[in-house]
């Protein structure tokens, strides 16, 4: 089990925060594309599960997984999306996407009348205790280089 | 725990087969009198409620019924447009029953090539080597599960989030594709799936089983 990377962004599409972990393939295109294209997937899926959904949705989309990987997507009524890829093995991660933006971009970012809104966060604060909290996940292991 | 449907998306992102199998429906029928305390608003062809949510009926629902008769688009079954008809006094009180949009074919259509490019992007955005397009979508009201042949056919289900089994059900369905659309010598590869395949008639039982078969064509006897 482990983590690959994670994507913040907010209401308008900007790529707030973007680290990785175990990532063994780059997408092949400029980081601003990659993200520009992440933001549009999610996107299009948002606007796709609502429309083939039989029943009305409380939570709508959370996660998809292909053969090699999960990702998993929290979003909250203000438009700020989380979003985490992880390997197979790992299961509903709602509550771990939840105190990410919760105790760290809330706390740290939102909070902070140094870091303004709607731009990349520069707050090392944030980097660092984000990192640390990702490590400290029981699904994020160490063995994978 | 339920199907709701399947598509069949050939490899260039047409739709060439969909069955609804079983839609749960969340309707609601009440009666109003004059003027109605709901804001109605015509949006793609269809007139759906933008304020007012109240008593099971929520924003983005559509009118299905008024008075009991069933309106397609922004007509009612007998001609009536249905935004001029609630706008006039001397209508009411009238029963309006409204639920959730229903797809059209063009939907369909369109819904099925959009999964299509997702499924592209799923595998170009992947963080692991070789990894394949979307297999399964998770959503609280309903799972989307995929499964894409070698030869770049996707047959998608969508079930309830509980239901099991449906790795086993693609393939099923992938049997009977192959055995009753690609071996049907009337079948032209990547066109739409409309044939009714008249089986033999000392071929009384056909190779899959009624309860599992989702092309209700196998099972006629002719």
């Amino acid at each position: 089990m482990t983590v690959h990377n994670l994507y913040l962004f907010d209401r308008n599409g900007v790529c707030l925060h973007y680290s990785e972990w175990h990532r063994k393939k780059q997408a092949g295109i400029p980081k601003e594309e990659e993200y520009k294209l992440m933001y549009g997937m999610l996107f299009s899926i948002r606007s796709f599960v609502s429309k083939m959904s039989p029943l009305d949705m409380k939570d709508g989309f959370l996660a998809f997984q292909t053969s090699r990987y999960k990702l998993h997507y929290y979003e909250t009524p203000t438009g700020i999306k989380v979003v985490m890829n992880t390997d197979l093995g790992v299961g509903p991660i709602r509550d771990v996407l939840h105190h990410i933006y919760s105790a760290l971009y809330v706390e740290l970012v939102v909070k902070n009348p140094l870091c303004p809104l709607g731009q990349t966060v520069q707050s090392e604060l944030f980097r660092s205790r984000l990192d640390s909290y990702v490590r400290s996940l029981p699904f994020f292991s160490a063995r994978a280089g | 725990m339920a199907i709701f449907s399947v598509f069949v998306v050939n490899k260039a992102g047409g739709l060439i087969y969909q069955l609804d199998s079983y839609a749960p429906r969340a309707e609601a029928e009440k009666t109003f009198s004059y003027p109605l305390d709901l804001l109605l608003k015509l949006h793609d062809e269809r007139v759906l409620v933008a304020f007012g949510q109240r008593d099971g009926i929520r924003v983005g629902h559509a009118v299905l019924a008024i008075n009991g008769v069933d309106v397609s688009g922004k007509y009612t079954a007998d001609g009536k447009e249905v935004l001029e008809y609630l706008g006039n006094p001397a209508n009411y009180p009238v029963s309006i029953r409204f639920g959730r949009p229903r797809l059209t074919s063009n939907e369909k259509l369109m819904l099925a090539s959009m999964f299509h490019s997702l499924f592209a992007i799923g595998s170009q955005l992947s963080p692991e080597q070789g990894s394949s397009g979307i297999e399964m979508l998770e959503t609280d009201t309903f799972k989307l599960h995929c499964f894409q042949t070698l030869t770049g056919i996707k047959f998608v289900v969508l079930a309830d989030p509980r239901q099991a089994g449906i790795d086993s059900l693609l393939r099923k369905i992938y049997e009977i594709y192959s055995d009753f659309a690609l071996k049907n010598p009337f079948y032209s590869l990547e066109m739409p799936i409309r044939y009714v395949i008249p089986l033999p008639r000392f071929w009384s039982k056909p190779p899959c089983s009624p309860s599992l078969c989702v092309f209700p064509q196998c099972h006629f006897e002719v």
